[in-house]
């Protein structure tokens, strides 16, 4: 699909009717395998995972609208990957616009550039920018084309019992209550979820004195021209003085202006045209020719919940944890909260892992949320000091970067979304051989261009909605016991994808049954540090789950069963 | 291991140098000038063992008394 029909369709104006579903005829409640509860970006990640994956999920939401206002514009190249793997990525990154250099300034002058994706050789940018209405409506787009979702709008999730064998959930619609079972329950249902309120849980954590006028303003050409494609942050710039502001391109001529305010600043009169009109004339001059779009105010705060897994009930996205918005941090781990979590309730489901494997969903997104709001509220300490000693440490910083390259880089005007490496999870089989880099056990793959039958592609496009085996080759025949093991893992329960990796230049010879991927570039095994016999077992959500410079049929079926939370058993 | 026994070889020059720098300055003005010199000297020692123990003993003995601006939020 291309990006002139999507604009075609106004995303902020879609009302999504509400449809009547048999359930609510039924005499008993229906039961479900999985009812995912929010159809925001994550419940709606969440929903085409599951579905891809053949398991069928109702999908709720209380609204019959997507994302209204000023929210999510910063979508990282991991999510762009994960949203690749469900059919949709190409969408979001040709209506979005992409940007890898950030600039930083201090007063008027520049202090600090840095450019997310140094290297060449990914399919992915480091972010696009794209309004979060947008990508609902392209996951949304994705999730109606898949025979195994059912989604209903208009139905309110208003009361819940969850218990050790399901979960009862009693629906509001505008034609009356109803009451729904299921197996499973993802709570997605956003900051403020009703669903973690019902069960008497909590998130707690900190909130920052701070408040910020967000305007997304619609900009004429003339005027836009002067802002190349970059993200501008501005400490203490002339036109505002003594705060930050941050500028940013989003499609259709829409710019977002953050402008920090201060805690004093009444949040009243702030949002007035009057107030927000002259400020971003400061920004753009006297004369630029803008409408605005939406303005609100906002104060931020970071916080999680203890657990996200509550029994049967797993919460996800802003529902399980919330960041403040300067590492564009919160959509974009709430997709791979959804993404570490759909591959594992299909196991369990599908009665190939025990229920506990839901506990890694717990330790790795626990661990990921603690880590994007270890770097957001650095982020926001930097931008919003807490005190006298703090705003100091601050503003030398900022003084001492003209000069000092290491002042540079303590300049924090956001550390924007990486993926988490899962280093100590259950899941991993800790190396017992040498590796380099980053593509330790836990780490999210890398991407690297491949070639397929003499056709340019990616390698994460290869691996498939399951485990993969990535066997790396010299380029010459295999030996027939290395053929026959690899052939094997694609016939257990929890099959394993076999691809054989081959050096550049050399055209591989078939091998029957198995996918041969030549390195076009050499840089896959360079980013693998993978030397001819090197084998990495992948997770369905593309984290390595174990590798080895010798690839042994019996340490790939216990790295599997390990994988799948079958500690010391086996996956056959 | 950071090192507290005398590691200078002027200390009289120094401590006067350190008072100094500060004479014709405001309250706030110290603190930007300390702020800048904290962290020039951090960057310079560069071990983050040492610096963590240099702070472990400067907070040391100090009851606390005050509060920043953030707040625990329950949502
Ligand atoms: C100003 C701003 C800028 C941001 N910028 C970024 C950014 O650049 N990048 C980024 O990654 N993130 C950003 N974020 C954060 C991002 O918007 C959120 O993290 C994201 O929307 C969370 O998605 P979610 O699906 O968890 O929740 P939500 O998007 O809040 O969706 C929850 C859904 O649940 C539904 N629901 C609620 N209660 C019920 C109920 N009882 N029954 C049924 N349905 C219910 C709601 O209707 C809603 O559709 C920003 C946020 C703000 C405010």
């Amino acid at each position: 699909m291309d990006g002139s029909a999507a604009r075609q369709t106004d995303y902020q104006a879609l009302v999504l009717d509400y449809v009547r579903s048999p359930d609510q005829d039924a005499a008993r409640p229906v039961r479900h395998p999985v009812i995912v509860v929010g159809a925001g970006p994550v419940g709606l990640t969440a929903a085409i995972d599951l579905a891809q994956q053949g398991v069928p999920v109702v999908l709720l939401d209380e609204d019959d609208r997507l994302s209204t206002g000023s929210r999510a514009i910063c979508f990282a190249k991991r999510t762009l990957e994960i949203w690749d793997r469900l059919g949709c990525g190409e969408r979001m990154v040709e209506t979005g616009v992409t940007w890898n250099l950030g600039k930083v300034f201090f007063r008027d002058e520049p202090v600090y550039s840095f450019n997310l994706l140094p290297e060449a050789g990914h399919r992915r940018p480091a972010f696009v920018n794209l309004q979060q209405y947008y990508a609902e409506g392209f996951l949304l787009e994705r999730a109606r084309a898949l025979p195994h979702i059912d989604l209903r709008w208009k139905n309110r999730v208003t009361g819940l019992e969850a218990g050790p064998e399901g979960v009862a959930l009693t629906i509001e619609t505008p034609e009356g209550e109803y009451r729904l079972a299921c197996d499973w329950l993802v709570a997605a249902d956003g900051a403020r979820s009703p669903i973690r309120k019902a069960m008497g849980l909590e998130s707690r954590g900190q909130s920052f004195r701070d408040r910020f006028l967000i305007a997304d303003i619609r900009l004429e050409a003339e005027a836009a021209a002067a802002f190349p494609t970059e993200r501008w942050f501005w400490f203490d710039p002339p036109f505002h003085p003594n705060q930050s502001v941050l500028l940013h391109k989003q499609p259709d001529g829409v710019w977002r202006i953050d402008f920090q305010l201060g805690w004093e600043a009444d949040p009243v009169a702030e949002r007035q045209p009057e107030r927000v009109i002259p400020r971003i004339q400061a920004l753009l001059g006297r004369e630029a020719r803008f409408t605005l779009e939406w303005v609100s105010i906002y104060t931020f705060a970071c916080l999680r919940m203890e657990r996200f897994r509550h029994g049967r009930v797993l919460f996800a996205g802003d529902a399980a944890h919330g960041v403040s918005p300067f590492g564009a941090r919160g959509a974009n781990s709430g997709v791979q909260d959804a993404e570490n979590l759909a591959w594992k309730l299909r196991l369990v489901l599908a009665g190939q892992a025990p229920e506990t494997l839901l506990d890694s969903y717990d330790a790795e997104r626990v661990l990921a949320a603690d880590e994007n709001i270890l770097n957001s509220t650095r982020s926001t300490d930097f931008i919003t000091p807490k005190n006298e000693a703090s705003r100091a440490f601050r503003d030398a910083t900022l003084a001492l970067a003209r000069d000092c390259g290491f002042a540079r880089s303590l300049v924090n005007s956001g550390r924007l979304s990486l993926p988490s490496t899962y280093r100590d999870s259950p899941l991993n089989t800790p190396d017992t051989d040498t590796f380099a880099g980053p593509m330790v056990p836990g780490a999210p793959a890398a991407d690297a261009p491949v070639r397929r039958g003499g056709e340019a592609g990616w390698f994460l496009a290869q691996l498939g909605g399951g485990f993969t085996g990535t066997y790396f080759s010299d380029g010459g025949a295999l030996p027939p016991a290395l053929l026959d093991a690899l052939r094997s893992l694609a016939l257990g329960p929890v099959p394993v994808q076999p691809l054989v990796v081959a050096p550049p230049g050399l055209p591989p010879a078939a091998m029957p049954g198995l996918t041969i991927l030549e390195d076009s570039e050499g840089l896959l095994a360079r980013r693998y540090d993978a030397r001819p016999g090197s084998f990495y077992l992948l997770r369905p959500d593309q984290h390595v789950a174990g590798r080895w410079r010798h690839v042994a049929p019996a340490l790939v079926q216990a790295a599997l069963a390990r994988a799948i939370g079958q500690d010391g058993g086996t996956a056959c | 291991m950071l090192n507290t026994d005398l590691n200078l070889a002027a200390p009289d020059d120094v401590y006067e140098a350190l008072v100094a720098l500060h004479r014709d300055l405001t309250p706030e003005q110290s603190r930007l000038v300390n702020a800048k010199l904290i962290l020039l000297l951090a960057n310079h020692v560069g071990d983050a063992e040492v610096l963590r123990q240099a702070m472990a003993k400067a907070r040391a003995g100090i009851a606390p008394a005050g509060r920043d601006g953030t707040r625990p939020v329950t949502a």
